[in-house]
């Protein structure tokens, strides 16, 4: 029992890797730029939250409302300024570029709300309760909501990317900057648009991890990058249910982990990704080395 | 621009290019480059591989910054516009390669082409009709296409923005010539809708069929203009290949710089 719960508790905690990952799939898909600062990102979004809440005293939940589209508007502006003119020069620029705004956040956040860590609505009762399952199993209801908010957030991005003009727009840039703009197409206005949904994404990503758990200011870059990152590589670049796919086998790796020893659990997950790295180094969903 | 219209020409040029300069880092790749198109033209520039056709189409689509010269499109001065700005004000270019967008579908290309349309005679519809197989396919990507059905699918993404100046860019750049021969055979059905065509070509008796104008580049530099009745294959000769003796430039042509 307490390994099928071990594997329920994975697969929930993976679609919470997943909603971390998309974000940095899509700014990588369609532009080439691996952003290392993206999981600082997730967690400047929920100290923000906390700061919103302090100071307004609304619903916690009404946090998402506000701060998940100021780090959409966010994501547009600094596209169209600080990561294009980066991308102007070359995509390695990026790289040295996102790395240092890494740094700048998270001294940012050491310097406004210290080292401490802090939660988000811990005394909610979505926050605090559970349900049985069984005599063994017990889930609780944040990790159920989050996980099917992550499947719905893929699934409106997925049906976003394939159907809608601006969708259309995003695959095209991403296939030829050129000959979109041949066709009228300000590729740079498009390329914000895919960094607001980014960096909407990780928004509630982050808020919703500081909701189950604790953030504090340098998690972005030690926990959440990289466990996002493991997730893309072991569900395949440039695929959102592979990313769902690799958030889940990562989850559950760890909770398996933990279950064999409760220090392992952060290193069962990196075996896995080891294993998916050196044995199908294209990822799981991916059917060649990138199409 | 009130620059007397030549050749019988009683219009304003649709297209007026002026000692045009551009560079690809030190080298300069086109010299005082110097244009004029008129409505419901077919302005064929030819030349050899390196001339510089190429260099000067992008740049008038704007994907080229010149060093010196201007590009005036309608009477607005399009110098200083990106491309899209100047796609949506009607030049629209084919560029070379065909450069779809692979991961998109048939339409899909062709929806991204008429996302910013003027308006015009020209829809996906209307391209279907044109190119009578591209209905049936148009849920298949263009990488499952055959290389002269994936310049037809080009021609149509251009053709549903409703340019107003169409550029080609090598439309028969690895086509066989029968696939040559029935793209350019759509080109009245084109013109009929009031396009008019700046196309290079390399292939100079293509060009010579269809353009109503033609213009000679060699490394950069104009060595012979004019008509395709007024110009002796000697000349066209001579101007391509750049022949000692070079052939004077054809009456009222300009960029003499050469």
């Amino acid at each position: 029992m307490a390994w099928v719960n071990a594997i329920i508790q994975g697969v929930l905690t993976g679609g919470l890797y997943a909603l971390f990952a998309c974000g940095l799939s899509l700014l990588f898909g369609v532009m080439k730029v691996v952003n290392l600062a993206h999981g600082d990102l997730a967690v400047v979004a929920g100290y923000v939250a906390i700061g919103v809440i302090t100071v307004t005293h609304i619903p916690v939940l009404w946090s998402f409302v506000i701060v998940v589209p100021v780090m959409a508007v966010v994501g547009y502006a600094l596209q169209r300024t600080l990561i294009q003119s980066a991308l102007n020069r070359s995509v390695l620029t990026t790289l040295l570029v996102t790395f240092g705004l890494s740094i700048v956040i998270e001294n940012g956040l050491l310097q406004f709300f210290t080292a401490n860590s802090r939660g988000i609505g811990s005394g909610l009762a979505l926050v605090r309760d559970s349900f049985k399952l069984g005599s063994k199993i017990q889930i609780g209801y944040l990790p159920v909501v989050i996980f099917v908010t992550a499947v719905v957030v893929l699934l409106g991005l997925q049906y976003f990317l394939s159907r809608s003009k601006y969708g259309r727009l995003i695959r095209a840039s991403a296939d030829d900057q050129e000959a979109v703009q041949l066709s009228g197409v300000d590729y740079r206005h498009v390329f914000g648009i895919a960094a607001a949904l980014a960096f909407a994404t990780v928004a509630l990503a982050g808020i919703a991890y500081g909701m189950g758990s604790q953030l504090d200011p340098t998690m972005g870059s030690d926990v959440i990058l990289l466990f996002a990152f493991a997730a893309v590589v072991i569900g395949g670049l440039g695929s959102l249910w592979g990313t769902l796919l690799g958030g889940i086998v990562l989850g559950v790796a760890q909770q398996i982990g933990a279950q064999i020893n409760i220090s392992d659990e952060v290193l069962a997950g990196y075996i896995v990704f080891l294993a998916v790295l050196v044995l199908r180094p294209q990822g799981l969903t991916t059917r060649r080395a990138q199409s | 621009m009130s620059t007397p219209a030549g050749n019988g020409h009683a219009a304003e040029p649709l297209l007026e290019v002026s000692d045009l300069v551009v560079h690809h880092g030190q080298l300069q790749a086109l010299g005082a480059i110097s244009l004029r198109v008129f409505p419901g033209e077919v302005y064929a520039i030819i030349g050899a591989n390196g001339a510089g056709k190429s260099t000067l189409l992008r740049t008038i689509s704007g994907l080229h910054h010149p060093t010196t010269g201007s590009v005036v499109f309608d009477g607005q001065d399009v110098t200083g516009l990106r491309p899209e700005q100047r796609a949506r004000q009607g030049i629209v270019m084919v560029p070379e390669g065909r450069r779809l967008f692979g991961s998109l579908s048939v339409e899909e290309n062709l929806q991204v082409g008429a996302t910013y349309a003027r308006p015009g005679p020209w829809t996906i519809e209307r391209v279907y009709e044109l190119f009578d197989w591209m209905r049936e396919r148009r849920s298949q990507r263009t990488a499952q296409l055959s290389g002269g059905e994936q310049q037809a699918v080009a021609i149509g993404r251009a053709l549903v923005a409703n340019p107003r100046m169409l550029l080609l860019d090598e439309l028969s750049l690895g086509l066989a010539p029968v696939v040559v021969q029935r793209i350019y055979g759509m080109l009245p059905q084109i013109l009929g809708t009031g396009v008019t065509v700046l196309l290079v070509e390399q292939d100079v008796s293509q060009a010579m069929r269809v353009a109503s104008h033609i213009h000679c580049l060699l490394e950069g530099r104009s060595t012979l203009e004019g008509r395709p009745a007024d110009v002796t294959p000697d000349q066209v000769e001579a101007a391509y290949f750049g022949l000692a003796g070079v052939a004077p430039a054809a009456p009222g042509a300009e960029g003499s710089e050469a």
